[in-house]
């Protein structure tokens, strides 16, 4: 079974929802394969149409737990839901433990929400070098969310903003203060920040803080302002769980805000412009690698660059220079 | 073929006892021997675990019981399996599991049965020579 379908048959069955087929070419594009391309290519004319969402922050601050209830909420709209949760893989083995799933059980009888795990695979900036076209084939699977969310952050995985529409960052009390509020990175790429664990002690000076922060910025008229939407995404009674309509309106307003104001058009062309970059980084090394195998000279220009006989900008403006120049 | 494949495998605990050590100590050695672990946790039913075998493509399914329920459970998981088209998935299990039930396990298809005190790398051989096909 496993070798006989076509690429086409594939993305067939695929464009009809059928989970096994999505499975599949997840697997095909994420190892690379050999169809990758043909796939995405198949894939392509489906897409475009589905809200992403991307869900960042630290581990442990509950961003699998917030992901549950809002694709809940989402199917309470009726909208079918795909799901992308990375983990990170180990700089050893190159193996994973993804343990996403555990809190992402309320939606796993339900054949209206698809969820996949994914390791990292050694990309840095929160994803893996694959989520975007495993979004695309989540759309095309006709999911109309699409939910990413990164592996644990710290300050500097921001790769999610140029993958998703609306962005949230999750944050808990006394995780710092204004300062750390302040600082580039991951908290000037929320659309909405959410204070998880607001039960717990520290809540409200963390709300000002982050608030502070916040109000501190300039904005453009008619700019969205960053939200703070305070939530608990656990609890013993489901009635003690705060927040989450909460979140699920601020989300709402913010893609209002996207489509009334044109905003999404920058959005999208940011995204395309960003994954064209990445496109051309992969397949240029590609063929240049492939260029140089077989002829020993790839060895030898490392060798050349230990022995300081090279430097590292020298070395590829060469390479470019043999590989490059008859197109210019 | 399939070179660049990684070996992606869900490690679940069916039924209702709650003694994960094992599976956990099993998911571990796994992701240290390069494999991805979708790692399902506690009380999964038959249903969620195929369904989420499925949806993660994974090559094999381990399973860890020590509640009894394995004449109950594994029958179960290889019907749904068939029923859904994904026998290809390997299912291997663990546990407390009587060596007379681990034949008939296996006459339905289950694959190896390790039972407590088992190396790590036994399991881990296993799967590599198993998965190779």
């Amino acid at each position: 079974m496993k070798k006989k379908l076509s690429t086409g048959e594939m993305v067939s069955r695929l464009l009809a929802g059928d989970r096994r087929a999505a499975a599949r070419l997840i697997t095909l594009v994420e190892n690379e394969m050999d169809d990758h391309h043909e796939v995405m290519s198949l894939v392509y004319p489906y897409t475009g149409k589905a809200m992403i969402l991307g869900i960042t922050g630290a581990g442990g601050a509950g961003k699998s737990t917030l992901t549950d209830h809002l694709i809940g909420k989402f199917r309470e709209q009726g909208k079918k839901v795909g799901v992308v949760v990375v983990d990170p893989s180990s700089p050893f083995s190159g193996g994973a433990f993804l343990g996403d799933r555990i809190r992402l059980q309320s939606h796993s009888q339900d054949d209206g929400v698809y969820i996949r795990s994914m390791a990292s695979r050694g990309y840095l900036g929160g994803l893996s070098r694959a989520t975007y076209d495993v979004i695309r084939i989540m759309e095309a699977m006709g999911n109309e969310v699409v939910i990413v969310e990164t592996l644990g952050a710290g300050q500097d995985e921001v790769d999610v903003i140029h993958i998703a529409h609306t962005c949230l960052v999750v944050v808990t009390p006394g995780m710092g203060d204004d300062i750390q509020a302040m600082k580039a990175g991951i908290m000037e790429i929320a659309d909405i920040i959410v204070l998880n664990k607001a039960d717990l002690d520290g809540t409200d000076r963390s709300l000002r803080h982050l608030q502070g922060a916040l109000t501190a910025g300039s904005f453009e008229e008619g700019a969205w302002m960053p939200r703070v939407v305070p939530t608990v995404s656990t609890a013993n009674k489901p009635e003690d769980l705060q927040g989450i309509d909460e979140l699920a309106a601020t989300i709402a307003e913010h893609q209002t805000y996207l489509r009334k104001t044109r905003a999404i058009d920058r959005v999208r062309y940011d995204r395309v412009e960003q994954e064209l970059g990445l496109i051309f980084k992969d397949e240029l090394q590609k063929i240049i690698f492939k260029g140089l195998k077989g002829t020993g000279k790839k060895r030898e220009y490392i060798n050349s660059i230990i022995e300081q006989k090279n430097d590292p900008y020298s070395v590829v403006e060469e390479v470019l220079n043999t590989y490059l120049l008859p197109w210019e | 073929m399939n070179k660049g494949r990684k070996r992606r495998i869900l490690i679940a605990k069916p039924g209702l006892d709650g003694h994960d050590r094992g599976a956990k100590v099993v998911a571990r050695a796994l992701r240290n021997a390069g494999m991805e672990v979708i790692y399902a946790g506690l009380h999964q039913t038959p249903l969620q675990i195929v369904n989420a075998a499925i949806d993660e493509d994974v090559d094999a399914i381990g399973l860890s019981i020590l509640s009894g329920a394995h004449k109950t459970i594994f029958p179960k998981i290889m019907t749904l399996l068939k029923e859904k088209g994904a026998s290809d998935i390997l299912v291997f299990g663990g546990g407390t599991i009587p060596k007379k039930d681990r034949v008939e396990l296996t006459s339905l298809g289950v694959g190896e049965i390790f039972t407590t005190g088992t190396d790590t790398h036994v399991i881990i051989d296993y799967l590599n020579r198993t998965l190779e096909t």
